[in-house]
């Protein structure tokens, strides 16, 4: 019976799950703001629940024969089995209040969320469908950075998913970045930051380099609230901070202000 | 566990060479260049038998060796009247990375690099290659000066990574790298990029980016440090040299990968023990790159720009 009942991370307070699912993975006590699947978050963000699942025809490999305690391949077999995904993001079409989008919504269950080869193509041909199609492009990122294992592929995907929502500048077409928990490294370092709009859910750990790194550098203990969203916004790095029940509201809002194009 | 080899002990005897060259060259010996000669045989001799079995973490070494040439040495050789610009014209001047404009065989160009000290205070002063925002801002505005008036753009890539530090996420260190890869796959000017020495992950790759990437033989580009790598991987720092190995960071890796356009030879011993020649080396190429760059037009140079980065990746389609 205990599987009914869970702890909040932040609060301590024994909750009801069900009343946590029902509430957006949001803890019902203290807004705490619990990490949601790519797919939970694709339900969550489209008119009915309603996505449509494309770019699932490419899968990971293992291009450097990488290995450490555990083989690259490996650990990409037990996330899969642990995800059901291919890897660590999902592209969907569908639609947010009418409006034709694409998301891409990553997933942080998979390795961590980070980004080798295949989160580099899948954001690059969601921004690319973007463009061609003339939609809107909605990236939900939750990742802890370029995947090591892939190496300097990793590193290169940065430039890769810059360069593809560049594209999108020129088109006059939106692009809005939706930050959550975590997002730091080489998702931060490039198409996260790139978003006409910028936003975060609320007390989300966002920033280049990770806090233990900055502590065993500068030798200091970092500050309370240092890269959270808060910290953030009020360094002038996001537009806004949205609740997770706000959210899908506040991307329609921001979708029909920017397609609102004079004749 | 193979016991890894540090480099300084490899290198030991071509130092002494290179020493005694040195003091050849300033004596008023007769007989000059004949000894010269025979000393840089010897190094030549001792490199063939060191050379081949260089791991990946004593090529690390090199990179980071400290008597390597720096970005200034490099501008002092292949620029005439180089002028360097300061500031990012928002908060600060960072001293991490060195940019302006100097003549390139005839032509104006824009030399931006990441810049190391050569002593203790130095070493501080340009906080070891570490740029803050403020850097890749100036990078940034010297490369779209450089559009202004048609200048190719030439960058020296030797940073450990980006200074991870509370003010430089506080000023956006990660908005200013990401603003440069979308600023700079939009540059109607060539880019050329030379790894001269540390490629450190997303630090490199603000300036590290363009129509080609040319590396030079000892020097290294990598996602992650080899030692950040080992602490996060293997949880060991005894681990470096298998991160190192792992993570595939030389210049044939890279060009395996098809990630680079060109390896630069350097001679023997590496860079620092013939610094004059690898300034030569890495003129030889850089001028034919850019020649080659030059003679498209900018749609087709952004076209292909473009091409280049999105094919990089290796996966599976079904």
């Amino acid at each position: 019976m205990a599987n009914l009942w869970t702890r909040c991370n932040n609060c301590r307070h024994i909750i009801y799950k069900q009343d946590i699912l029902e509430n957006l993975s949001v803890c019902p006590a203290c807004n705490f703001h619990f990490r949601l699947s790519a797919l939970d978050r694709l339900r969550m963000l489209l008119d009915e629940g309603q996505y449509n699942l494309i770019d699932q025809n490419i899968f990971p490999v293992d291009p450097l024969g990488f290995e450490d305690s555990v083989k690259y391949s490996k650990r990409l077999e037990e996330s899969k089995n642990r995800t059901s995904l291919a890897d660590a993001v999902l592209n969907a079409e569908g639609t947010l209040g009418g409006i034709p989008v694409i998301i891409s919504a990553m997933e942080f269950g998979f390795m961590g969320g980070s980004m080798g080869s295949i989160v580099g193509e899948k954001i690059t041909r969601a921004a690319e469908k973007v463009l061609r199609e003339r939609l809107s492009l909605i990236i939900v990122s939750c990742s802890g950075g370029a995947r090591m294992q892939e190496g300097a592929l990793s590193l290169m995907q940065l430039m890769k998913t810059s360069s593809a929502v560049a594209k999108l500048n020129e088109a006059g077409l939106p692009f809005i970045s939706v930050l959550t928990d975590p997002t730091t490294g080489g998702v931060t370092a490039s198409f996260a930051m790139l978003g006409d709009i910028n936003i975060a859910e609320p007390n989300a750990l966002i920033g280049f380099a990770g806090p233990r790194v900055i502590e065993q550098t500068i030798k200091e203990k970092l500050p309370k609230g240092f890269q959270s969203s808060e910290f953030l916004l009020r360094h002038g790095m996001l537009d806004d901070i949205v609740e997770r029940k706000n959210l899908r509201p506040y991307l329609i809002r921001a979708l029909r202000l920017l397609l609102n194009r004079p004749q | 566990m193979k016991e890894e080899k540090d480099f300084y002990k490899l290198e030991k005897k071509i130092v002494l060479f290179k020493e005694e060259i040195e003091k050849i060259q300033s004596s008023e010996e007769k007989d000059k260049k004949t000894k010269i000669t025979r000393l840089q045989r010897e190094i030549e001799r001792e490199w063939a038998e060191i050379s081949p079995s260089l791991t990946p973490l004593n090529i690390v070494q090199m990179a980071r060796h400290p008597q390597r040439p720096y970005t200034l040495d490099y501008i002092d050789y292949l620029s005439e009247d180089f002028m360097e610009l300061h500031g990012d014209r928002r908060a600060a001047d960072d001293p991490a990375i060195v940019a302006g404009f100097g003549f390139y065989r005839g032509r104006t160009a824009a030399f931006i690099g990441h810049q190391k000290g050569r002593t203790t205070r130095k070493r501080i002063e340009r906080n070891f290659g570490q740029a803050n925002p403020e850097g890749y801002r100036k990078a940034l505005r010297v490369m779209k000066l450089a559009e202004k008036f048609h200048f190719p753009v030439i960058t020296l890539i030797d940073t450990p990574g980006a200074y991870p530090g509370i003010q430089a996420e506080e000023r956006g260190q990660a908005e200013a790298i990401a603003c440069n890869l979308k600023e700079i796959s939009q540059l109607k000017v060539p880019v050329v990029n030379v790894v001269i020495g540390e490629g450190g992950s997303g630090g490199a790759l603000a300036i590290g980016v363009g129509d080609a990437i040319l590396m030079l033989e000892y020097s290294f580009y990598s996602v992650i440090s080899p030692e950040g790598c080992a602490a996060i991987l293997w949880k060991d720092q005894r681990a470096v040299a298998k991160a190192a190995e792992n993570l595939k960071i030389r210049a044939q890796d890279l060009m395996d990968l098809g990630i680079i356009d060109k390896i630069i030879p350097e001679p023997p011993g590496g860079a620092h023990i013939d610094s004059q020649q690898t300034f030569k080396n890495v003129d030889k190429e850089l001028n034919l790159t850019l020649k080659r760059l030059e003679r498209k037009t900018p749609e087709e140079r952004l076209e292909e720009r473009y091409r280049r980065f999105r094919e990089i990746g290796v996966f599976i389609e079904k």
